[in-house]
């Protein structure tokens, strides 16, 4: 079914986290790659919500503009919020 | 180098273990005061064998379906059903224990394997509709349509049944049932007003399963549903005579037969395994 568009799926795995990319998977439409989502990537009590986006419809960056891209910000600690304690009882940082 | 003998003791090379327990495990499995026993087991294996017959119908898919993302679908209908298989078998079994076929003293198999394993065709009270051949994609997705509407509906009576453990297993079932129903009723509209092909294999697949279907007693709300699936798919039902299913009575096809031989060979060859 070579002809079937690929699909991007993303699971969200408990209430209160991301949607996090899990995989890709093929289906004929909008609705059965949620089936086959559920199907493929949540077998295991994976998730409580899944995303599906067609592929085609994702822009993504180039690994060639990697230097204008993503350079700029090397150089630029102070940017990180990294000089502040994270108090313990702060999850999912 | 890992040896057979090896696999059959050591439990570490199998994720979940190799001791499947009794599936009522700390369940009052006691009959309620007014419930026939020997009808609610008589029940309790007619549903069973539906489920654990197109359970194996739907496994024989792995590996040849017509995707990946298909190939694990149908599996993973395949288990739901055969979960809902053992429970039923067990409920049978513990509900009315002459069912059970009679093993060696010393075998280990349990009530639920006994009568998956060790009965004959004539013994299975399954409806033919699902013991028939796959046939191809179409014919499993209509066969599923068919079978899962059905069976959600019979489900839904059945969570206010005044056994409470076969109404938990109804409310547990339903909702597996639920997306048995919307999976193939959506590739059953999406194959019928696909291509051509796809379309003509739709029609030959509800031309041959229609006798079958149309000699069940099924609720009127069934009707309702399938009605709506088969507008939005531009399908007629067609007008057949229904065939004779004496598969409540144990008069199956000789598909089931070739099932059968399959599914319980092993379990047969090994009387006393454990698994």
């Amino acid at each position: 079914m070579s002809e079937w568009p690929l699909y991007e799926v993303f699971v969200r795995s408990k209430r209160g986290l991301n949607h996090v990319h899990v995989g890709s998977l093929h289906a004929p439409d909008d609705k059965l790659a949620l089936m086959h989502a559920r199907d493929v990537y949540t077998r295991r009590n994976e998730g409580v919500s899944i995303w599906v986006v067609r592929a085609d419809a994702i822009t993504a960056s180039s690994p060639d503009e990697k230097d204008p891209l993503f350079a700029p910000s090397g150089d630029k600690v102070y940017r990180h919020p990294t000089f502040y304690d994270i108090p313990e009882h702060v999850p999912h940082m | 180098m890992i040896n057979d003998a090896d696999l059959l003791v050591n439990d570490a090379h199998w994720a979940f273990g190799t001791g499947f327990e009794d599936p009522l495990a700390g369940v009052d499995t006691t009959v309620p005061e007014g419930v026939d026993a020997a009808g609610l087991a008589r029940c309790c294996l007619m549903l069973g064998d539906d489920a654990l017959v197109l359970s194996q119908r739907l496994s024989e898919w792995c590996s040849r379906a017509p995707d990946l993302e298909e190939d694990i679908a149908l599996s993973n209908i395949a288990l739901d059903l055969l979960g809902q298989a053992r429970l039923l078998l067990a409920r049978a079994a513990a509900a009315d224990p002459s069912l059970v076929p009679v093993l060696p003293e010393d075998s280990p198999v349990p009530a639920e394997d006994a009568l998956a394993f060790f009965r004959d065709a004539g013994q299975f009270r399954n409806v033919v509709l699902a013991e028939l051949p796959n046939g191809d994609f179409a014919e499993t997705v209509t066969r599923l349509l068919l079978f899962s509407t059905w069976r959600l509906e019979v489900f839904e009576q059945l969570v206010t049944h005044a056994d409470t453990v076969l109404a938990a297993v109804a409310a547990k079932g339903r909702k597996e049932l639920s997306y048995h129903r919307d999976f193939s009723a959506r590739w059953f509209v999406t194959l019928a007003r696909g291509t051509e092909e796809s379309r003509r294999r739709v029609l030959t697949a509800v031309d041959a399963l229609w006798p079958w279907w149309s000699a069940l007693d099924v609720p009127a709300e069934v009707d309702v549903v399938l009605e709506q699936v088969f507008a939005a798919a531009r399908v007629e039902r067609p007008e057949v005579p229904p065939a004779e299913d004496g598969g409540r009575e144990g008069g199956h096809t000789a598909a089931l037969t070739d099932l059968l031989a399959d599914m319980q060979s092993v379990a047969r060859a090994h009387p006393r395994g454990l698994w």
